[in-house]
């Protein structure tokens, strides 16, 4: 070793150390970043996962708001045959008809069928017929009497296979309502009764043949409607424009039961009943599903319930899989052995098979959902668990921990004060990817009918993909718009929860 | 090597032994009492369950249980679903569908897959890599049930391509059989692919940034032989167990898409013995041994095929 020859500093260059007044560092000017803070400044840099944040956080506001603003009796309410007249109506929503969004549909009808739509139209102002693609041809497989039409409808005004107007038994207080409420607005509800005894159809209000087809009279049909005496003043509403005859005016309600219980048998237009009972024209942005409910409502309700669900699943599942982790990560050796041997034969059971017995054993008990909350919490703290005890593994042998326990620290507290705290960021990122996957394992159990959540007051995702799978081919957006709620959910899950191990953990960026 | 895997098929077995246990004494704890019926003959059923040993203690069951089914292999008879059938007979019939059903997924998954994980990991960061990372982050994330609504409304419905639901009979090499599974290969392949892309990928590009990569780049050779010789060699070491751990597990099937497609495999036999009035015991039991031993096994053969790959890895060893 050399011996460094410095340059004599020269004495006047020295300075007293000033006794009064303290000499400091120089003062942070910025803030101090924590750990949360550079985790979120490392999560606001990866776009993705910020766009799939905003979705979650959209989806939730979704769930949270539209159940509250919009729920009613029509939207839950499972017992009301009413609601079934408005089944699988497609989405309409208004200032939106331009994107496709207009309640119509392309269908293929009969001529019978054909003049039905044809009628309702005349008879109500309420044209299903937006337009005819194709008139009045034969078709090779069908017999030659028959001919077709391809129509473009709106299934609004048609309301289903049974078209736009039923028969409906009303009280004679409903009678009166109804007509007040015709006053009141102006729309008329209640149609002129039809001289067929055997009321086969509501809609038929021409003169048929056997066949069902219309007898036409210089290309018109011919109404054959049922009249009554100019003192029978129980319809003292709307009238419709051919009823101009006050020597023989229309009945507009068959009369049934006794004199003192009376029931009136009214042609009734589901359009305008709806405006009626529900005071807005029927307008579903998502449509109706298979039970004419509210498909947006419901959606909405669903998702709620599946939120929460998720949401207890795995909060509860982060407490216990959390201390049991601590508990394994920590002592290590025999404990750690027994412990994992116990995960093990846990997570060895099949899932279904939980699902089930849980199910069958604890329903009775504690409801569907709390057997459902069960099951998912048996076997779900098991990777959270085992995550944990990575971290203690990882962290116990620190210089830290072995400061805390020189300094007499008790276990607990170096497990829950100094060692937890550490893998906290691991453990964020579990507990919020198990969100997803509980909600994706609920839907497939109800898909798969081994739960069943279908009630008045309660749905889940699931029930909806179950329920709607029948009209897949018929009336596809029953299960399109779950299925795309489901998707958009899982991806921006996934993204999130990417993106938040990725803040959280910079050394495993990239590894999938 | 021996040694660790006697160990782990013993603890295996041990494993097998005590969930089965607690399956038979829940699913006998149940209370199971066929119910009455219009045209049941009450005292015939009564009768058969007496004789089957319906009504001994549930211990004694589960000796009669571990001696003839666990040891023995005779799983009894189905009481509910195929009344008076073998349990086992009925199984093995079903087993080939299903079986039928993931070997041609994982035929056209496994090796599209690789592909399109080596093509992203090879052109990292462009806009191909960009392109296939999207789309795996999608078909991971969205469950196989919407692809197979997207199959079936597309593909079966709109384009008449295939009929909806898997052909029923037994001809499972004919063309029409084939073509009539197609929607539930494409369904169910869809994860696989982007699972196993993603990971390849993952994996490879790791494996391509490592230094004896560029030690073999400065020796001279080239890139298309850095990257098949020694890249791809090693990066199968994680993506072989897997392929292999997918395999065995997919043998289970997958109890949706089995039932969307109409497919006359296990899937939906065991959903029908937990779902009917009375759970059918016989094939409960036989099918939760079933799905039991297919996780563990996979598990099993999964850690177990490392050491075989790379022989540098000593499973089981303490360091």
């Amino acid at each position: 070793m050399k011996s460094v020859k410095y340059v004599q500093i020269p004495a006047e260059k020295f300075a007293f150390v000033p006794m009064e007044g303290r000499t400091h560092d120089k003062k942070l000017e910025t803030k101090p970043i924590g750990y949360f803070k550079d985790a979120f400044i490392r999560f606001a840099k990866n776009k993705s996962s910020v766009v799939a944040a905003i979705i979650i956080l959209i989806l939730v506001l979704y769930a949270i708001i539209v159940p509250m603003t919009c729920q009613n009796d029509y939207t839950l309410s499972l017992t009301d045959t009413m609601y079934l007249n408005y089944a699988k109506l497609p989405p309409k929503i208004k200032g939106l008809e331009w994107l496709g969004f207009d309640g119509t549909s392309r269908k293929t009808v009969n001529n019978a069928t054909y003049y039905t739509y044809v009628a309702l139209g005349i008879e109500t102002g309420l044209d299903p017929i937006v337009e005819v693609y194709r008139a009045d041809y034969n078709d090779s497989t069908a017999s030659k009497k028959t001919t077709f039409y391809d129509l473009k409808v709106n299934n609004y005004y048609l309301m289903g296979d049974a078209v736009g107007m039923i028969y409906m038994t009303l009280t004679p207080d409903q009678y009166e309502d109804i007509q007040a409420w015709q006053d009141k607005t102006g729309i008329q509800v209640i149609y002129p009764a039809i001289q067929d005894a055997k009321q086969t159809s509501a809609n038929v209000w021409y003169v048929v043949d056997k066949k069902g087809a219309p007898t036409l009279k210089n290309g018109e049909l011919q109404p054959q409607y049922k009249t009554t005496t100019p003192s029978d003043t129980s319809y003292h509403s709307i009238r419709i424009a051919a009823d101009n005859d006050p020597e023989k005016p229309l009945a507009y309600a068959r009369v049934t039961g006794t004199s003192t219980a009376k029931s009136y048998v009214c042609r009734i237009c589901k359009y305008t009943y709806f405006q009626y009972r529900y005071n807005c024209e029927p307008c579903f942005a998502f449509g109706t599903n298979g039970r004419g409910q509210d498909i947006l409502t419901r959606l909405a309700a669903g998702a709620r319930f599946s939120f929460i669900l998720a949401i207890c699943v795995s909060s509860i599942n982060l407490f216990i899989g959390a201390i049991y982790g601590a508990i394994e990560g920590y002592y290590g050796g025999q404990v750690d052995i027994i412990m994992e041997r116990i995960s093990d034969i846990l997570s060895g059971i099949p899932f279904s098979v939980v699902t089930v017995l849980f199910q069958l054993h604890l329903s009775k008990k504690v409801g569907v959902v709390g057997a459902l909350i069960f099951a998912f919490v048996l076997t779900g703290w098991i990777p959270m668990s085992g995550r944990v005890r990575m971290q203690f593994y990882r962290f116990k042998g620190q210089e830290y921990v072995l400061a805390a326990r020189t300094l007499g620290a008790s276990d607990r507290r170096i497990m829950f004060r100094h060692i937890f705290p550490n893998s906290l960021g691991t453990i964020i990122t579990g507990t919020i990817l198990v969100i997803p996957g509980v909600i994706f394992s609920e839907s497939s159990l109800t898909y798969l009918g081994i739960i069943n959540l279908e009630s008045s007051t309660m749905t889940s995702v699931g029930t909806l993909l179950a329920n709607g799978k029948q009209y897949l081919s018929t009336d596809p957006f029953i299960i399109f718009y779950p299925s795309l709620f489901i998707s958009l959910l899982e991806i921006s899950f996934n993204l999130f929860g990417n993106g938040l191990r990725d803040a959280f953990n910079p050394s495993l960026r990239g590894v999938e | 090597m021996l040694r660790y895997t006697i160990k782990r098929v013993i603890l295996m077995l041990v494993v097998f032994l005590v969930i089965i246990s607690m399956c038979f004494v829940l699913i006998k704890l149940l209370p199971n009492k066929p119910a009455e019926q219009f045209g049941k003959d009450m005292q015939l059923i009564e009768r058969r369950r007496e004789l089957l040993g319906y009504n001994k203690p549930i211990l004694e069951q589960y000796v009669i249980f571990v001696q003839r089914s666990l040891i023995g292999g005779d799983w009894g008879v189905s009481e509910q679903l195929y009344i008076g059938q073998d349990v086992w007979a009925k199984f093995i019939e079903k087993m080939p569908a299903t079986v039928m059903v993931n070997v041609y997924t994982m035929i056209f998954a496994v090796p599209l897959g690789l592909m399109l994980g080596i093509y992203a990991a090879l052109k990292k960061n462009k806009w191909q890599d960009h392109v296939i990372s999207t789309g795996v982050m999608i078909f991971v994330s969205v469950p196989s049930y919407v692809y197979a609504f997207l199959v079936q409304y597309f593909l079966c419905f709109k384009l008449k391509w295939f009929p909806f639901q898997m052909n029923s009979g037994r001809d499972f090499f004919s063309w029409s059989m084939f073509v009539s599974v197609i929607p539930a290969i494409i369904s169910l392949g869809f994860g696989t692919v982007a699972g196993l892309a993603r990971y390849t990928r993952a994996e490879l590009t790791e494996v391509l940034t490592s230094e004896y990569l560029l030690l073999a780049r400065t020796k001279g050779l080239s890139r298309a032989q850095t990257t098949v010789r020694h890249a791809l060699r090693n990066s199968m070491v994680p993506i072989f167990p897997m392929i292999l751990g997918e395999f065995i597990g997919i043998i289970g099937g997958s109890l949706i898409i089995e039932q969307i497609f109409g497919i006359p495999g296990v899937g939906p036999l065991y959903i029908a013995s937990i779902t009917s009035a009375t759970p059918d015991y016989n094939f409960f039991m036989l099918l939760s041994a079933f799905y039991t031993f297919i996780g563990l096994a996979s598990g099993i053969v999964v850690d177990l095929s490392y050491s075989f790959i790379d022989p540098r890895i000593r499973m089981g060893s303490k360091k």
